[in-house]
């Protein structure tokens, strides 16, 4: 048998139907994830239709997008920024009850960012194929699995026969030799990674991030990875599952236990690219070269060392970025006055992620012209930093601690920034407008966000997470 | 009143003028708001397309707005740059597009989930050379003719280029089919597939 990759072992296990010139492959599809923002339409092209959903028991669905993150009201319903995201809310609920899916609801202990709580909850398990109508389903490819985003229509695909009709992608392997330097985190070594590629450099193909640094990633830092492989225009990024994977999942609500756990981590072990295997495309990188990150321009790709100056402008369009964001070519960007700092999303707000926030906000204060919020990825996410203390440690710092949901990241539920403001952010897009109109995003990791957020300025992590001082 | 998916009616040809907007990498945030995703239908969307880009932040229609005066009726290519569509797999940026009244972008590399949406939407995505793609640029308001059968794009006097589309979703659109009926005649291949889980 000819030598395969991790992304070809997935993929051919899931054909149930090989492509031919005129047709596309059809692919079985494990798992399903719904949110409120990208379904309803699917939904109700199958009611036009009169097509039930086949397999709602592989389909689980949550709020996330558009949901407040803000206290209830005082007669307890969600404080929602208007009729029309109550509506997505409500008819996401009506859906799942109809089709008997079980949905991630307000009071339920799994309710989170879509990538944030399947992984917890165990419906992320290695080799399976995962979808959901949301770019960043890639983050899900941390555990070995084929996790890509979907359209709309193709949601209707999915639920209507639990397949989806796909051509091939081709396949590249991002090695990344070394171990990071202290100080530098997953997020950096991210946006390191975007840097490289560039905005397009994925375009088609799957990603496999492999390699010494790669290995040395717990469980959420991969994910970090994984999550922004879109950014560099790829279907998915994977990572091949292995000790650190098993660990993290046994137990989990969802995963399989007892003899079953024994089986799945049997099939799972198989789960690599064999050493011949072939790739399309080949990078290699170098970890102990990669500093603290931060983004310059108006696209994740437009990244360098926080320390470097803004890199002189290729084109017209970096010439446009640099201008949106009123940054100089051949400046440094360390001492920028920010305004807004945003902890959270599917990137980073991960539990680990709020920690490596606390270690530098503790006994420290939120800059008195900063505004920093901080968003849990999961309600998960928000008892077990409350568990710990860290909530205590954020409010005494001075910053805004929040229910869960994708918040700035999208800015679609009233959590934005104002024309013109700088928000740091530990999201994965800085697109013109993306947190608000006019909006300047710099994305950067949670420690550098919290940095800049002591600081009032575009600041360097490294000397706030030497020392922590006691509050 | 949901209007209907579009995909479902036969296209094989449009003969068009373009609208070009000479930028690379636009994404989808700049091709729909992310706070005009609010929606449950796909009604109005055409409104809210390249909003931040034509309307200032007082709603004002802005002075450099690329659509300014253009008949959706008679301009229905968009000559776009590198890139195009990259970001969320939101559908309601061909949504946003179709109900502009666009039917085709050209590009020089669109991006894969944008594509593939596009397609189901009877919105031709086509990627050009970068020769061909100058020439468009270099001539807004050009009409081309865009053959689907043929996969030929015309710029009538100048030069006919073949372009590359996806067979299947090709197929569906000149048949007027909806793909999801090929998935659903796949049943007893899914379900063997099932049973030997
Ligand atoms: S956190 Fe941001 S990127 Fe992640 S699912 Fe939500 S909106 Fe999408």
């Amino acid at each position: 048998m000819s030598a395969k990759s991790l992304f070809e072992k997935v993929w051919d296990r899931h054909l149930v139907k090989a492509q031919t010139q005129n047709t596309p492959a059809v692919l079985y599809i494990d798992r399903h994830l719904v949110h409120e923002v990208t379904s309803p339409q699917a939904f109700s092209d199958l009611q036009e239709k009169g097509v039930c959903v086949r397999r709602p028991d592989l389909t689980f669905a949550t709020m996330d997008h558009s949901t407040p993150t803000t206290p209830r009201r005082a007669d307890g319903t969600p404080d929602y920024i208007n009729a029309q995201t109550r509506a997505q809310v409500e008819t996401l609920q009506k859906n799942c009850a109809e089709a008997g899916i079980e949905l991630f609801d307000w009071d339920s202990p799994a309710r989170g960012v879509v990538h944030v709580t399947a992984p917890e909850q165990g419906l992320t398990l290695p080799g399976m194929t995962i979808v959901c109508g949301d770019s960043h389903t890639a983050t899900h490819g941390a555990f070995g699995a084929l996790a890509f985003g979907i359209g709309t229509t193709e949601v209707g695909h999915v639920l209507a026969t639990q397949c989806l009709l796909q051509r091939k992608p081709k396949s590249m392997r991002v090695t990344i030799n070394g171990r990071l330097n202290p100080g530098v985190a997953a997020k950096d070594m991210t946006l390191a990674v975007m840097a490289a590629l560039g905005a397009d450099g994925g375009t088609g193909h799957v990603i496999e991030y492999a390699g010494e640094a790669v290995r040395a990633l717990g469980m959420e830092e991969r994910m970090t990875l994984c999550n922004m492989s879109i950014e560099a225009g790829a279907r998915a990024g994977m990572i091949a599952p292995d000790a650190v994977t098993f660990k993290w999942l046994k137990g989990r609500k969802y995963a399989p236990a007892g003899a079953a756990w024994d089986k799945a981590v049997a099939e799972w072990k198989t789960l690599f690219s064999d050493d011949d295997a072939p790739f399309d495309k080949e990078i290699t990188l170098d970890a102990r070269l990669m500093a603290p990150m931060i983004t310059y321009g108006s696209s994740p790709d437009k990244a360098m060392a926080v320390d470097s100056v803004t890199p002189p402008p290729c084109s017209a369009l970096d010439r446009q970025g640099l201008d949106y964001m009123r940054f100089n070519p051949g400046r440094p960007i360390m001492g920028e006055k920010v305004d807004v700092v945003f902890i959270g999303s599917c990137t980073n707000g991960r539990l680990s992620d709020l920690r490596a926030v606390a270690q530098v906000l503790i006994g420290r204060q939120v800059h008195k012209d900063v505004r920093m919020l901080i968003v849990p990825g999961s309600e998960a996410v928000r008892r077990a930093a409350q568990k710990e203390g860290l909530d205590d440690i954020f409010i005494r710092a001075g910053a805004q601690w929040r229910e869960p949901g994708c918040s700035m990241c999208i800015a679609m539920n009233g959590d934005m920034g104002a024309p013109g403001e700088l928000v740091i952010s530990t999201s994965n897009r800085n697109f013109e407008g993306r947190q608000g109109k006019g909006v300047r995003t710099v994305l950067a990791s949670p420690a550098t966000a919290a940095a800049c957020a002591v600081w009032g300025e575009i600041a360097d992590p490294r000397p706030f997470m030497e020392a922590p001082r006691v509050a | 009143m949901s209007h209907k998916n579009p995909s479902h009616e036969k296209f094989e040809r449009l003969t068009s003028k373009t609208i070009v907007l000479d930028q690379d990498n636009i994404d989808t945030d700049q091709i729909i708001p992310a706070r005009y995703l609010t929606c449950t239908s796909r009604d109005g969307l055409g409104q809210s397309l390249f909003y931040d880009w034509r309307f200032d932040e007082a709603g004002q229609p802005r002075n450099s707005d690329p659509l300014a005066g253009k008949d959706a009726r008679t301009h229905r290519i968009l000559v776009a740059g590198n890139n195009f569509g990259c970001g969320s797999s939101r559908e309601h940026a061909p949504w946003a597009l179709t109900g502009f009244g666009f039917a085709a972008i050209i590009s020089t590399k669109i991006a894969d989930i944008f594509k593939s949406n596009a397609l189901k939407n009877a919105l031709l995505p086509i990627e050009l050379d970068a020769d061909a793609h100058a020439d468009l640029v270099a001539a807004p308001g050009a009409e081309l003719v865009i053959d689907l059968k043929a996969c030929t794009v015309e710029m009538p006097g100048r030069w006919v280029r073949d372009f590359t589309i996806e067979p299947f979703g090709r197929q569906c659109l000149l048949d007027g089919v909806d793909p999801l009926g090929f998935l659903q005649n796949c049943e007893a291949d899914i379900a063997r597939y099932e049973a030997a889980l």
